[in-house]
């Protein structure tokens, strides 16, 4: 027995990632797009007419990544125009700079002076977070999950979810925001002690992505709180999540 | 043994199976609902007969109601529909209470559109859809099952539980540490797909949607839609397709997503009964398996994958390379868990006799997948109605456990993963070019007008069907789509009767449920 167990042990060997920070993903990881020029009016209008999600935009040509599901379409159909890059660094607190335009930057990252100051003078070494699905297909779940794991081991930073909000820091919500869980959300939020932090994790959480416009969501939580943080994913990629969550609590050097 | 579906087949129910194409709505027999429910009877009388789904179509004042009854041992499925006149003056006997496999679709048919049953044993809401008839039905007001007396106490589970999973209520009826009774609530996930899918014409988001049925399921739920659509168009096209790779690439997918989440459900399982070794060697194997995902599509869950009539991502001589090794890693580091798992005796202590649902029980309430597998049903929609590959290129033989308890759905799943990374070596060493080839989906295929198709995928949890009914503009008029989960959710809740309260969380894991796909 003891054996047998050893044996598991050997093949799994070290399994961490080292650095987290200097994690990277391979080139078919479809993270940050880039934009290389305006396009011509008809190639806006359609890819403005094929996007699932309506998250393409035109006048400028913009992909927003609030709404986008990732699905490579418009990469494909005009690779010329649109490469999604492996840059997986997609968090911040400002839904402006998810809108992407062929005057983007080379990365997206959170507005310093957006961030509350008491944020990072109370989280900053430690935070807890309290997960809540409402309406989320399971995936962003699962690799929330996996931040956890052996690989990202996410708890290196003394960052954890933990099961009741009466123990968080703030709460992490999946999905667009169903109206079946809107009140047990409102419930788990008021459940966290002050100051709390509230994180959007995947797109349909930061627009209701696929759904929205559904009947049978109700996004009215987000009217009456602030968001510290939006993750774009379909689903988040756990280093996009660790690295948004270290980026909003100072915890990544400049 | 099947006189019935013999005599049924000839005496007017619509005959098709899950290679055939679309068929004409009228070709779809229409009964009146008392020589449906005679029909119905007789097939769930038929053991190998199950319900694959059952849906409702407003029709003036009145309401169509379809039914697709599965037959596994001749490997066909029958159709047929009937019409309820007038709605709210009707009372209607109530299949469920003579097999209460039935209790979701009626329960829907109620909640959706106020059909009215007479003796139905326990017609309750079953997922507050956003159409649903009377919107003062909330899970607030859920009309709880109550025993009361002096050694019972109820515990509450729910809708957020301790985990980072989907919301759903548990409500524990318990005589001290026992479970006497388990009601499930759900419906908090319900996002309205299946409106969504027909509210649009663009097939990409209907594909994207498909694929956010149920987010563990991609595969499955995509491959279902997609095959779906493809039916709706000429043969000539679907038969070039079936000559192409495009199906090895669909069923390598299908059976990765498979072993993916085996090898998850495996390390949850250890979680719960606090055995970290299994836990962390499972974590990083299913690791290997959705990066080798990302490295094929560029998602570890294999959304954009699947795309009707084509994909974006064939497979190349290199990607088979990489799947190849890493497969032959995955099985040898398995192996040497699940020797362990099958050998430790505090495993065992936990897993067998707990949480068993006996053959008969998973047969009486439509138990699919590998929940029925390990109750001992031959339940496998790759064996018993073939799609692509499976019936041709692979001749599946399910895998099957008789205990029914914890440990038995453990052991299919140890069983499944071994099996699934059999079939993928062989379809890749046999068929794939090394030189992709390029086959991109298409979007703009017109859908025949006025016909009716289905599409069944076992996807890891089990039988995946999709329903859809197209307008005379050719457009997507009803799609309804049934997770395993839907049939599976009652065996769990029987599963764990008379068991202890803190023996709940691995019956849970062992079954591993989807609660969006439930919601839809």
């Amino acid at each position: 027995m003891l054996f047998s167990s050893l044996k598991v042990l050997r093949s799994h060997g070290r399994q961490f990632i080292p650095r987290l920070d200097e994690a990277r993903l391979p080139d078919t990881f479809r993270g940050r797009p880039t934009v290389a020029a305006e396009p011509s009016d008809d190639v806006a209008e359609e890819l403005c007419r094929i996007c699932p999600s309506g998250a393409v935009s035109k006048a400028p040509f913009t992909i927003d990544l609030g709404r986008c599901v990732f699905c490579n379409e418009c990469a494909m159909r005009y690779p010329d125009l649109v490469r999604f890059t492996s840059d997986f660094r997609l968090a911040t607190n400002d839904l402006s700079r998810l809108r992407v335009t062929a005057q983007s930057g080379d990365r997206i990252a959170l507005d310093e002076d957006r961030v509350r100051s008491e944020i990072r003078r109370t989280f900053g070494h430690a935070l807890r977070l309290r997960q809540v699905c409402a309406g989320g297909d399971g995936s962003t779940e699962m690799e929330l999950n996996a931040t956890m794991n052996v690989n990202f081991d996410f708890g290196r930073y003394g960052i954890e979810f933990v099961a009741s909000p009466r123990h968080a820091d703030g709460i992490v919500v999946s999905g667009p925001i169903t109206a079946n869980m809107a009140v047990a959300l409102e419930l788990c939020y008021r459940a966290v002690a002050t100051p709390r932090i509230v994180i959007l994790a995947g797109t349909d959480a930061v627009s209701g992505g696929l759904f929205a416009g559904s009947e049978a969501l109700d996004r009215g939580f987000l009217d009456r709180v602030g968001v510290d943080l939006y993750i774009p994913g379909n689903p988040v990629h756990p280093l996009t999540f660790i690295d948004g969550v270290l980026s909003l609590t100072g915890r990544l050097k400049k | 043994m099947n006189d019935v579906t013999t005599t049924k087949s000839v005496s007017g129910w619509l005959s098709s199976d899950n290679r055939e194409g679309s068929v004409p709505c009228s070709d779809i027999p229409l009964l009146s609902y008392a020589e449906w429910f005679a029909d119905m009877r007789d097939w769930l009388r038929n053991e190998s007969c199950r319900c694959a789904s059952c849906f409702g179509v407003p029709q003036g004042d009145g309401l169509r109601i379809y039914s697709l009854m599965a037959d596994d041992a001749a490997g066909r499925v029958f159709i047929a529909s009937c019409r309820i006149a007038s709605l709210p003056d009707t009372v209607l006997p109530s299949l469920t209470a003579l097999y209460p496999a039935m209790h979701a679709f009626e329960r829907d048919l109620a909640e959706r559109f106020g059909v009215r049953y007479g003796d139905h044993p326990w017609l309750k809401p079953l997922r507050f859809p956003a159409d649903r008839l009377d919107g003062r039905s909330t899970a607030s007001n859920y009309p709880f099952y109550e025993v009361r007396g002096e050694s019972l106490h109820e515990v509450n589970v729910g809708p957020i539980h301790a985990g980072i999973i989907e919301p759903g209520v548990f409500r524990f009826i318990c005589n001290g540490e026992e479970i006497r009774h388990l009601e499930i609530v759900l419906g908090f996930q319900h996002r309205d797909v299946e409106r969504l899918v027909c509210s649009t014409s663009n097939v990409l988001r209907q594909t994207v949607l498909a694929e956010s049925m149920a987010g563990d399921s991609t595969v499955a739920h995509a491959t279902a839609y997609a095959r779906l659509v493809e039916k709706f168009a000429s043969d000539a096209s679907r038969e070039e397709l079936a000559s192409t790779s495009l199906p090895v690439e669909r069923a390598v997918a299908l059976e990765m997503e498979r072993i993916a989440v085996h090898l998850a459900d495996t390390g949850a399982i250890c979680t719960d009964i606090g055995y970290q070794l299994g836990q962390v060697a499972c974590e990083a194997l299913r690791t290997v398996v959705i990066n080798s995902m990302q490295l094929w599509c560029g998602n570890r869950f294999s959304k954009g994958l699947i795309r009707p009539f084509g994909s974006h991502y064939p497979l190349s001589g290199a990607l088979r390379e990489m799947i190849l090794k890493n497969l032959s890693d995955v099985e040898r580091r398995y192996g040497e868990v699940a020797r362990c798992l099958s050998n430790e005796p505090s495993v065992l202590g936990r897993l067998e006799d707990c949480g068993v649902v006996p053959a008969a029980r998973a047969s009486r309430i439509g138990a699919v997948g590998l929940a029925a597998r390990a109750s001992g049903l031959v339940r496998d929609v790759r064996s018993s109605h073939g799609w692509d590959l499976y019936g041709r290129s692979v001749v599946h033989e399910p895998v099957v456990e008789q205990t029914g308890d914890v440990m038995a759905r453990l052991k299919v799943r140890i069983g499944e993963v071994f099996q699934s990374i059999g079939y993928v070596r062989t379809w890749l060493e046999a068929s794939v070019p090394e030189a992709p080839q390029k086959r991109p989906p298409r979007y703009d295929v017109p859908l025949s007008p006025d016909r009716f198709a289905f599409s069944l995928v076992e996807g890891w949890r089990g039988e995946v069907c999709h329903a859809a009914l197209t307008d005379a503009e050719g457009r997507l008029a009803v799609y309804r789509a049934v997770d395993p989960s839907l049939h599976n959710w009652l065996a769990l809740a029987l599963a764990v009767r008379r068991i202890g309260i803190s023996d709940f969380p691995i019956n849970n894991k062992s079954f591993s449920l989807s609660y969006c796909g439930h919601d839809m």
